[in-house]
């Protein structure tokens, strides 16, 4: 792991996966940048440290719920009015694979 | 009466207002006036809205009077406002209005604060300069050539140039610790899950708290009073464990002090080495007893966030989607209107940070990238909890220099994100770290961080008034001294 590089073709199949178009030029950029980070972190990757048990959050604490109750949410006039291309009953978006 | 708005505490407005020598409405517009003077430079608002800041202060004059009601105060544009645009410093953001507060934003107003407008951030909180703000870079009002550190710089900036006696600010690798250190202010970053979230644009939810950035340790507890609080509406909180105290400066008699003299080796620049020593030397003048503690896995620190943070970014900016809100790039199918309108909307920081975790967390890379980050985020845990087992709290610089010039690390992301090494740790670890002014180097301000375990912030701000006491640190930047 310590010798990370990305080519362009995985820079792309990566911003697939983000849904982020990106420019030829950025696809030649983000791979110089990602590789650099990357290989920064990969200074972690060789520690043994394979017996500990990961930290998947910081609260030790663990959730705080409350009851599942039904509340009033948003009014729908409220949650369209953000909306790029709202109808009057919700969201409009372009075809799905169009 | 004319009002001295550069250098004014939060806790002297309050007395100016209850002591009926200026109204809310005044001192409003003198804070407005301020802003409208020498924002124009600084750049550390996005938002101001004199008509409904004066509005909310002659509702202040009008009602009971008590406690903080008519202090003026400035958000970070990451926390939402009810009918007021928030941006957290994105294009694809612009022109957003939420329809509900940030829980923090409807406590200030409960108490009676004032909002004097919306501050300028590195976009999505994602930077340590204020430099990936969509909007453009804010400047330090100590040198105007300098970031005011970041990502919340303008929460720094406004504090610091007097158009706003104090700010909110967030902090997920150092944003408000940093920038307070590079500002010449106080600013607390308190214990993971002690304040809602509910209402803050998220970036990296395990790691982010919302805290004060103010001029005195004092101001900052008056205003964690107002924020540390649970509203059932943020499932990882759990409020503070005890009702925070407005501190008195006194002798740290009893007080053991750990330092991490390894992690001091790397790269501190020497005049900040050297007023951190100063302080060290300080809190032995006054009773307390240095003992060396070790943090071996704290310099993996920086590894492991660039993977937790990024991982966390790429799951939450996914909702940045162009068909609920924000900016939408039209093309002809939902698919190229996802990826023309993120391209678009995000800059190249958040852009980095969205692969880095999408490629930290797509097959074949998780274990190796994530959840071995995960891992040494237990160690680091481990090492604050057996330093903790012997020391009151642990005392580093802030951050590794002073504020850099302007451009100084916008093209090189691993430096940027290097003058996080000493902040990033405590977010990993979820405990509370308050930053106080320490002096200048090259006649800019450094920061001296008190770490301490969780739910320590009434010691935190005990020991930091004693360090301000001893420092007298005066917060007002000498050019405005000058001008004013």
């Amino acid at each position: 792991m310590s010798d990370v590089e990305l080519t362009p073709d995985e820079v792309r199949h990566v911003a697939a996966l983000a849904r982020l178009g990106l420019a030829d030029a950025e696809v030649e950029r983000l791979g110089r940048e990602l590789t650099s980070i990357l290989g920064h972190v990969n200074t972690i990757a060789q520690l043994p440290i394979a017996d500990v048990p990961p930290t998947k959050h910081a609260n030790p604490h663990g959730d705080a719920l409350r009851p599942d109750e039904a509340r009033p949410g948003a009014a729908r006039a409220e949650a369209l009015a953000n909306a790029p291309d709202p109808t009057a009953e919700g969201f409009r978006v372009p075809p799905i694979g169009a | 009466m004319a009002i001295d708005v550069i250098g004014l505490t939060a806790e002297r407005a309050a007395a100016l207002l209850r002591g009926r020598e200026c109204t809310a409405e005044e001192l409003a517009q003198a804070y407005l006036d301020r802003i409208a003077a020498v924002d124009g430079e600084i750049h550390s608002y996005l938002h101001v809205d004199p008509e409904r800041t004066l509005a909310a202060a002659r509702a202040q004059d009008a009602g009971s009077g008590e406690g903080l009601a008519g202090v003026p105060i400035a958000y970070k544009d990451l926390l939402s406002t009810r009918g007021v645009p928030t941006t957290a410093g994105s294009r694809i953001l612009e022109g957003f209005v939420p329809i509900e507060d940030a829980d923090v934003v409807r406590w200030g107003d409960e108490a009676g604060l004032v909002s004097l407008g919306k501050t300028n951030l590195d976009e999505f909180a994602m930077g340590s300069s204020t430099e990936h703000s969509a909007y453009g870079p804010t400047r330090n009002p100590w040198d105007t050539a300098r970031v005011p550190g970041g990502s919340s710089g303008g929460s720094a900036a406004v504090v610091a140039a007097g158009c706003a006696p104090w700010a909110l600010g967030t902090d997920t690798g150092g944003s408000i610790r940093q920038p307070a250190a590079f500002c010449g202010l106080v600013g607390l970053m308190p214990t993971y899950g002690s304040v809602s979230r509910f209402g803050v644009v998220a970036f990296a939810c395990s790691l982010e708290q919302v805290g004060p950035m103010t001029l005195t340790v004092r101001d900052a507890a008056l205003l964690q009073q107002v924020i540390a609080r649970d509203s059932g509406r943020d499932a990882t909180c759990t409020g503070p464990r005890e009702p925070i105290a407005v501190p008195e400066p006194g002798r740290l008699d009893g007080v053991t002090f750990g330092v991490p003299r390894a992690e001091l080796e790397a790269g501190v620049e020497e005049g900040v080495r050297a007023r951190f020593d100063e302080s060290l030397a300080i809190a032995v003048s006054l009773g307390a007893r240095l003992v060396d503690v070790e943090l071996p896995y704290a310099r993996h620190g920086l590894a492991a966030y660039y993977v937790i943070a990024p991982a966390e970014a790429s799951a939450n900016l996914s909702r940045f989607d162009g068909v609920r809100y924000g900016l939408r790039v039209d093309a002809p199918d939902v698919r190229a209107m996802y990826e023309a309108t993120r391209d678009a909307g995000f800059g190249a920081e958040v852009k980095r940070r969205i692969m880095i975790g999408t490629y930290a967390l797509s097959a074949g890379y998780h274990d190796a990238y994530y959840v071995q980050a995960q891992r040494v985020r237990t160690l680091i845990r481990r090492d604050f909890d057996a330093a903790f087992a012997g020391v009151d709290a642990i005392l580093l610089p802030t951050a590794p220099t002073v504020a850099f010039p302007i451009g100084a690390r916008l093209d090189d992301p691993l430096a940027m994100y290097a003058n996080d090494i000493f902040t990033l740790p405590v977010n990993l670890a979820g405990i509370p770290a308050l930053s106080v002014p320490n002096g200048l180097s090259e006649g800019l301000p450094t920061g001296l961080q008190i770490i301490g375990p969780a739910h320590a912030e009434n010691l935190l701000l005990r020991l930091g008034a004693a360090f301000e006491a001893e420092h007298a640190f005066d917060p007002v930047p000498p050019a405005l001294r000058s001008a004013s």
